[in-house]
């Protein structure tokens, strides 16, 4: 039923598309892990439009600060947790 | 610069204080006037929802951190189901999912949104301005050490610092890692080392002022 599983490394899409888009600019094209399947959610991309907003799964997805930021200064076991409609995710093997 | 398309009402006029209004807020008033006007929501709608959030404080917060700390079958059921557990202690936080991310000895967490402001109110009450601000969520997520410094808050680097951006669906609320030297405490002893930054995870539980 679901694409990927918890621990399945994967790539968020690289695409700007204009308009009401909630995966955050700065993940784009990243590459992180799933932590957690929360289950399904309207996508709220449609539901801004007033449409009915099919249901999608809603992936946790951790990313080493390291890899959505080159010049990362912290920690290098440093970590950012955002969900994402499933849409948004492609493997992570994908080029 | 009336918006009345109705007779009786003022039109919006700002204090002398004020800045004029601006677009979105003329925008929102015009928007509430005629959600009014066509009987789709009623004023006491709107002033019993903007009372209903005002009433929400992070002492609701606290009182769920307590109840975690001090009761292991509680913290199991914050994990399965917050809304519900919370609803145990007679909170209603809606139906919004809110997720529980603990601190530990090896993991600190802090929470941002930083496409809006999404944020917790039902548990944390209304968010503070530099929550909203473009400053904290968009330094963040990308020197969260930095921030967490100018806050006061210092985090060794043998821990993970994890940054939760509510981009969805969820929210989230930090439980922080409870005091050394508070095992003899009670509930509302407790509750007062838990402040609103504890919770968004800008700060730990530090000692009162009196110590």
């Amino acid at each position: 039923m679901s694409r990927f599983k918890e621990g399945d490394a994967v790539r968020i899409r690289a695409d700007f598309p204009q308009g009401h888009i909630r995966a955050p600019y700065f993940t784009r094209g990243r590459r992180g892990r799933i932590l957690q399947i929360t289950g399904p959610y309207a996508n709220a991309e449609e539901l801004a439009y007033g449409r009915a907003g099919e249901h999608e799964l809603l992936y946790r997805i951790r990313f080493r600060q390291q890899d959505l930021w080159p010049d990362y200064h912290g920690s290098p076991r440093d970590t950012l947790v955002a969900d994402f409609y499933e849409h948004w995710l492609d493997s992570g093997d994908a080029l | 610069m009336s918006l009345g398309h109705d007779p009786h009402s003022h039109p919006q006029q700002a204090d002398s204080e004020d800045e004029p209004y601006s677009h979105e807020q003329l925008m929102a008033a015009a928007l509430e006037e005629l959600l009014i006007d066509k009987g789709l929501i009623s004023s006491g709608d709107m002033s019993g929802a903007l009372d209903y959030w005002a009433s929400k404080t992070p002492a609701d917060g606290a009182r769920l951190v307590t109840r975690y700390w001090t009761d292991p079958d509680f913290a199991q059921r914050v994990h399965a189901n917050l809304n519900s557990a919370a609803a145990e202690l007679g909170i209603d936080i809606g139906s919004t999912p809110v997720v529980a991310v603990g601190n530990t000895p090896e993991l600190h967490n802090v929470v941002v949104c930083t496409l809006c402001s999404c944020y917790p109110i039902g548990l944390l009450g209304e968010s503070p301005g530099w929550y909203k601000s473009r400053a904290y969520r968009s330094r963040v997520v990308s020197e969260p050490r930095t921030v967490l410094a100018e806050f006061g808050t210092q985090i060794p680097a043998d821990i993970e610092v994890r940054v939760h951006d509510s981009t969805a669906d969820l929210r989230y609320i930090v439980i922080p890692m409870r005091p050394e030297g508070t095992a003899e405490m009670s509930e509302e002893e407790l509750e007062e080392w838990i402040t609103r930054d504890c919770m968004i995870g800008t700060a730990v539980p530090k000692r009162l002022a009196e110590e």
